[in-house]
């Protein structure tokens, strides 16, 4: 019922690019529950998942999508200072994170992709922990197992048959914890992710598939990957789909909660397409100007999903003054404290290398040690190194 | 107290940037992620935003300087120790820290290597095999540091001219030479086969022999330039260093061999007056070159081994059988030679109308890579500029390039007569590896047929 026909008529003609036909492509019924403008519109499907958000929650929403943002920017920054390697914004993609992350439950299972920062933020991730692994000091920043959040995953889609395997852990548990994988509009042309949605299917798994189409695959339109909407990949699979604005945060929340409240309840998997807009680059190391229209990215930011919410709060007359310093204040902070504790994040020893690999001694890892620390020795001089011996 | 911006590695293992413009001027006082710099590297353009709080003290680098990552290029005074909300100890991490951070194997250490990744310009090869030499060490400009982080000993050494070949070392002594300011190449290694050991570089810097300045064996005082300089000193970059690479490459990759032939070309100037009157021509920009661009194109066809190129790697000859047409233009940036593709399909309407594009695109300097690359062979016009012939030298990968000469009245027989006559030099280099002179002359001798009696060129389609 909430499969979206709206793109099996359209399959656009033309070049490369997404500006001129995606207006129309993605106009058509598309979920949206707050305009462009902040103006809520009722939904009669989808109104009952959001009875119980109060106020403070809507502020709530807006605090996170402005602190995501914040630390967003802030990384981007501090990769153009020389103290992160490469990062990847998700700038315009606040309302598509903050939505569905802050629907789920601790004890859901997160499997997110390189670009998905608000997610691992709002499931408790430290903001330095997840620069870490940016920073290259560490493979990883968290431990997946404290935070419900998987290692953040650069192969792309990959991670959808890992959420898949471990919804299937879930229905031998007899839990009723859901998987959620996050990945883009690109990743649905990868074949993990079909096979992700072959198995799903197949065992009617509890795991959502959240599928973030934020229009490029780094320069690939999206409709060069698909010429049907993305949403309806998932019904040649027998997965019902949905397809929200993304850029609406209420929209996307009770998407998620429709999705999640099917799977808790052994209705199987289910697939959202949340249309949002990736605004910056594809990551530091890219220039979009070079293959994305100026014109473009101005239709979508006036679409920002945080302007959004911002005028939805100010009709309601919730934009007080204390809301808006607050917010402001936690943002600095943390943008302060990400900034200090990148600069200052200890170094890796070489040594830490074998640390990760076996869970118990290993003899061949044991001799690669033994001849890597030497290898290291021989950097020191000489008489310093025998006295140090002696002195052992 | 000062603090310093290095360049950091601004995409995934980019070892240069150039400055493109400041944003900021010394005694500003900028704020914290404040942009101060556009810098564009080999992919991007991208804005720097201030590592620090403060109020800027030098800008190390002009605008249009390509600088290594790694050096410094903003020292800013800095409130306090705590650099503003930069962090505590955390400003002086960039200093500290090397600035290329994961993956990609220790910092150069200015070891010339081609840094910049070739842009699709033409044969990439050519770019890769940029020989070291031409970049200039880094340090142009009179640039007073206000803070030396490298230990006195750097400052004391000259720098010494790289040679090609790194010197032989291991990675503790090369660590050893780096802490303590010393270049290898002046070291000389007493180890195995010339390893230089650490003893080498302990007594390079113990023992005094340090070579002397270039400037005092010149006799000329360091302070010498006053009024006027008497040398002007430009970075080679850009289309300049490019052009250099794909000549030095071309010249003593392929034995050329460059052929003359003078003609009598005043039937083909009467078929051009006839023409630019035609109906069908006006409007048309129609010149010697189109004429002669069409009839490089009929000759061709009975001499394919001049359309051909050497793939070295493979040891095969790639016959082509396509004609991509190559002109070298004179643009604002330099010399660059893009090419009308598949030039041998188009009638001689089409080919002026390409060639007018192809010369306006390249002195807007708005040709794209694409135009480029994957030119067959080439004409360069050096009648323009009044000369008569020349020893063009390839576009690397081409087998054959004709210059063609200015058109002259000159005394020529004619008819056994002497009269005054349109004449012009046609001058042909060519690739002997692939062409042998026997079949250059021949193509020579057609061309010449054919702007001497453009009605030959009947007997050849």
């Amino acid at each position: 019922m909430f499969t979206d026909d709206a793109g099996k008529s359209g399959i656009a003609a033309g070049g490369p690019g997404n500006s001129a036909e995606s207006n129309r492509r993605t106009g058509g019924d598309l979920v949206q529950l707050v305009t462009p403008g902040g103006e809520r519109v009722s939904h009669p499907e989808f109104d009952p998942w959001l009875q119980d958000v109060t106020d403070e929650q809507l502020g709530a929403l807006y605090e996170d999508m402005v602190v995501i943002r914040r630390i967003d920017t802030e990384a981007t920054a501090l990769q153009r200072q020389g103290e992160l390697a490469l990062w990847p914004p998700l700038l315009g993609q606040e309302a598509a994170q903050i939505g569905s992350a802050r629907a789920l439950r601790d004890d859901d299972f997160v499997f997110p992709s390189y670009r998905d920062n608000g997610v691992a933020y709002c499931r408790g991730v430290n903001p330095e922990d997840i620069v870490k692994a940016w920073r290259g000091n560490a493979l990883a920043g968290w431990d997946p197992y404290t935070v419900n959040v998987a290692t953040q995953q650069i192969i792309i889609g990959a991670q959808t048959l890992h959420a898949t395997g471990y919804a299937m852990g879930i229905q031998n548990d007899g839990a009723d914890s859901v998987a959620v994988a996050y990945f883009g509009d690109g990743a649905t042309s990868e074949g993990d992710v079909n096979e992700a949605l072959v198995f799903a299917a197949s065992f009617q798994s509890p795991v959502v598939f959240f599928c973030q189409n934020n229009h490029w695959a780094i320069s690939e339109p999206v409709r060069l990957q698909s010429h049907i909407q993305i949403a309806d990949r998932a019904a040649g699979f027998g997965i019902p789909s949905m397809r929200v604005d993304g850029n609406d945060v209420l929209a996307v929340m009770a998407a998620t909660r429709i999705a999640i409240d099917r799977a808790r309840r052994g209705g199987g998997p289910t697939f959202i397409e949340a249309v949002t807009y990736r605004m910056g680059p594809h990551t530091t190391a890219d220039d979009p100007t070079r293959y994305r229209d100026a014109n473009e990215l101005e239709d979508w930011a006036a679409k920002d999903p945080i302007a959004r919410l911002k005028s939805l709060l100010e009709r309601k007359g919730l934009l007080t003054e204390d809301l808006e310093t607050a917010v402001a204040a936690k943002a600095d902070a943390v943008a302060k404290a990400l900034r200090a504790g990148t600069i200052n994040m200890p170094e890796p020893a070489p040594m830490d290398i074998f640390k990760h690999v076996y869970s118990t001694p290993h003899s061949t890892l044991e001799r690669q040690q033994d001849h890597y620390s030497r290898y290291l020795a021989s950097f020191r001089d000489p008489a310093e190194a025998a006295s140090e011996e002696g002195a052992r | 107290m000062i603090k310093e911006f290095r360049l950091p590695d601004l995409g995934e293992g980019l070892t240069e940037s150039e400055i493109v413009a400041w944003k900021v001027a010394v005694g500003d006082t900028v704020a914290l992620n404040q942009i101060i710099a556009e810098v564009e590297t080999a992919k991007a353009v991208v804005e720097l935003p201030s590592p620090f709080a403060g109020v800027v003290a030098a800008l190390h680098e002009q605008p249009g300087t390509v600088v290594e990552v790694g050096k410094p290029i903003v020292s800013f005074e800095v409130e306090g120790d705590d650099g503003g909300s930069a962090g505590g100890s955390g400003a002086d991490a960039p200093a500290k820290r090397e600035p290329n951070l994961v993956g990609y194997g220790a910092v150069l250490e200015n070891s010339g290597r081609p840094a910049r990744r070739a842009r699709s310009f033409a044969a990439p090869a050519v770019a890769d095999a940029a020989p070291a030499p031409v970049v200039e060490p880094v340090a142009p400009a009179p640039v007073v540091e206000p803070v030396a982080p490298a230990p006195a000993v750097a400052e004391a050494l000259p720098a010494v001219p790289r040679s090609a070949e790194r010197p032989r070392s291991t990675p503790p002594v090369r660590k050893l030479a780096k802490d303590l300011g010393v270049d290898l190449a002046a070291v000389t290694g007493t180890g195995e086969h010339g390893l230089i050991t650490r003893d080498d570089v302990r007594n390079f810097v113990g023992g005094g022999d340090l070579p002397v300045a270039p400037q005092d064996l010149a006799g000329v005082s360091a302070q010498a330039p006053a009024q006027g300089e008497r040398e002007t000193r430009t970075p080679i970059k850009g289309v300049r260093k490019f052009t250099a690479a794909a000549m030095v490459s071309s010249a003593f990759t392929a034995p050329h061999v460059t052929e003359f032939l003078t003609v009598d070309v005043t039937p083909t100037m009467e078929l051009l007056a006839k023409l630019k009157a035609s109906r069908a021509f006006a409007g048309y920009k129609l010149t010697p070159l189109t004429v002669v661009a069409k009839a490089v194109l009929i000759a061709l066809r009975n001499h394919p081994t001049l359309n051909t190129r050497w793939d070295e790697a493979k040891q095969e000859i790639v016959q082509y059988n396509y004609v991509n047409l190559g002109i070298a233009a004179a643009t604002p940036r330099g010399l660059t030679v893009p090419n009308i593709k598949d030039a041998d399909r188009m009638s001689l309407l089409e080919l002026s109308t390409a060639l007018t594009e192809l010369t306006d695109t390249a002195r807007a300097g708005k040709t794209a890579p694409a135009e480029l690359s994957g030119g067959t062979i080439s004409i360069t016009n050096i009648g323009v500029f009044g000369i008569d012939a020349g020893t063009p030298i390839l576009n690397p990968g081409e087998a054959a390039i004709l210059a063609l000469g200015a058109v002259r009245k000159m005394p020529w027989e004619y008819q056994d007569e002497v009269a005054l006559r349109q004449v012009m030099t046609l001058s042909l280099s060519f690739d002997h590896r692939l062409v042998d002179g026997e079949q250059g002359s021949r193509f020579l001798q057609d061309l010449g047929a054919i702007l001497s009696d453009p009605g030959m060129a009947l007997a050849m389609v």
